[in-house]
């Protein structure tokens, strides 16, 4: 149990997606203005993420089986676009309201690094299939985590009257690196808390 | 951004491509694309190169095999398949990665296949070569793919220098000058980039301004001017609102004309 809490908290804090390694930066710039959105964006990656590594860890399995490690990157992409567009139309056909709020963000998904990230980084860490979708689900959470709290900087530094030269993207990639600042302090926390 | 800008007409000057790609919409400086590899990998000046090699490279392959291929792919599919054509060129960069350069595979790690969701390529693929010929659509590429490889050398070369005190693995810095830790840290690629950008904007913005001064400066229009002005804060006032927006230029070089045209109806 400690092994599986270290990975779901070490993919949250310590290495954060968006925060520790710059993976869905776009939408962490883009989306995360007002909170609605922010939210909303947050909870679709974790959907689309926990169930793009439930696809892609055994597909892995399979292309190892017939030597064909190489088409990995194709194959990932390609099952990630398949998996978010039936997501789409399930959503829209079976619950309508959840479709209304989180549909929007599903078509820019496809080409998020983040999830096609999360999907590459449990081949690569070699974990097992229940490590796998649990890391997933830290990795989904951590962008959550991120986007809801640089939501909060950004709703000051709008009210903010920063340099004429500062205004728009500037001043608000300066406000995430403050940020990132403040998730550096969860290096090593988790080793320590769970001792693994 | 317009359109018909975007796309470009078909008889295209190779220079304008160029420089479209290089200064007016670099893809990492001023569309704002392409940002996750841009702060991963701007670690070091050879890994900024090496990424940006690589861009360049899947960028170029992918707009000329779009671009061959844009009357016969079917608009509804088009998007996974130009995800395909894209991710079969990353594939085959990263093989030659692996097997000639190493080093630099180890370094990149897991940002090398994600070239695949690189807003950029698929964003030209999109915009620009399935609207245009091979030839123009490769030398999009090219020059999309150096403005990225461009704004990748500087943001790692002032990474590499402030964080490690070294220049392409050479020591820059007198050993006495404690290296930043920070700036090669998460934390100091954000910072880097938004400086990085903020300089550009003021540098811009200093350039306009010297632009207003000289007209504002004319000694026969100055009047004239002032009084056809539309904006009501007088030139170049730089805490106005309206002063700030990008098309001031464009408003004033207007302003100027119909100025112009009312002095030369008077003169008659």
């Amino acid at each position: 149990m400690a092994q599986y809490a270290s990975i779901l908290f070490g993919m949250i804090l310590v290495n954060n997606f968006v925060l520790v390694q710059f993976l869905g930066i776009c939408p962490f710039l883009g989306v995360s203005k007002k909170f609605d959105s922010a939210v909303g964006m947050g909870l679709a990656v974790t959907v689309v993420m926990v169930l793009a590594v439930a696809v892609t860890w055994p597909l892995q399995q399979l292309l190892v089986l017939w030597q064909l490690e190489y088409l990995q990157t194709i194959a990932f992409i390609l099952v990630i676009a398949t998996l978010v567009q039936l997501l789409e139309m399930t959503l829209k056909r079976f619950v309508p309201s959840l479709h209304a709020s989180l549909g929007v963000y599903l078509p820019l998904i496809t080409t998020n690094c983040a999830v096609l990230g999360v999907a590459i980084l449990t081949i690569e860490n070699g974990y097992d299939y229940p490590q796998s979708l649990v890391a997933a689900l830290g990795a989904g959470l951590g962008f959550l985590l991120a986007m809801v709290i640089f939501n909060g900087v950004r709703q000051r530094v709008e009210e903010a009257n920063p340099p004429a030269a500062f205004r728009g993207m500037p001043i608000t990639l300066l406000s995430a690196a403050i940020t990132a600042m403040s998730f550096m302090g969860f290096s090593g926390v988790v080793e320590h808390l769970f001792g693994v | 951004m317009s359109t018909n800008r975007q796309n470009g007409p078909k008889g295209e000057r190779p220079k304008d491509i160029l420089m479209r790609g290089l200064l007016h919409e670099n893809p990492a400086m001023r569309m704002m694309l392409g940002l996750c590899p841009m702060l991963a990998v701007s670690t070091s000046v050879t890994n900024g190169l090496g990424m940006g090699l690589a861009t360049t490279f899947v960028l170029i392959c992918s707009e000329v095999v779009v671009s061959l291929l844009r009357k016969v792919i079917p608009s509804s599919v088009r998007i996974p398949a130009f995800i395909t054509i894209v991710a079969s060129f990353v594939t085959l960069v990263m093989m030659l990665t692996k097997a000639y350069v190493p080093a630099l595979d180890k370094a990149l790690g897991i940002y090398l296949p994600l070239i695949v969701v690189n807003c950029i390529v698929l964003g030209r693929a999109e915009q620009y070569a399935s609207k245009n010929g091979p030839g123009h659509a490769a030398l999009d590429g090219l020059a999309m793919g150096l403005g990225f490889t461009v704004a990748l050398i500087l943001m790692s070369a002032v990474r590499e220098l402030l964080g490690a005190g070294t220049l392409l693995g050479f020591q820059i810095l007198p050993p006495f000058v404690e290296p930043m830790l920070i700036m090669v840290m998460p934390a100091g690629g954000f910072a880097v980039l938004g400086l990085l950008i903020a300089t550009s904007v003021w540098t811009e913005r200093r350039l306009k301004r010297n632009r207003e001064s000289l007209i504002s400066d004319h000694p026969t229009h100055s009047q004239t001017l002032c009084a056809a002005c539309p904006l009501d804060c007088g030139i170049g006032d730089p805490d106005h609102e309206d002063c700030v927006n990008e098309d001031l230029t464009e408003r004033l070089e207007a302003a100027f004309d119909r100025a112009n045209a009312t002095l030369k109806e008077r003169d008659r």
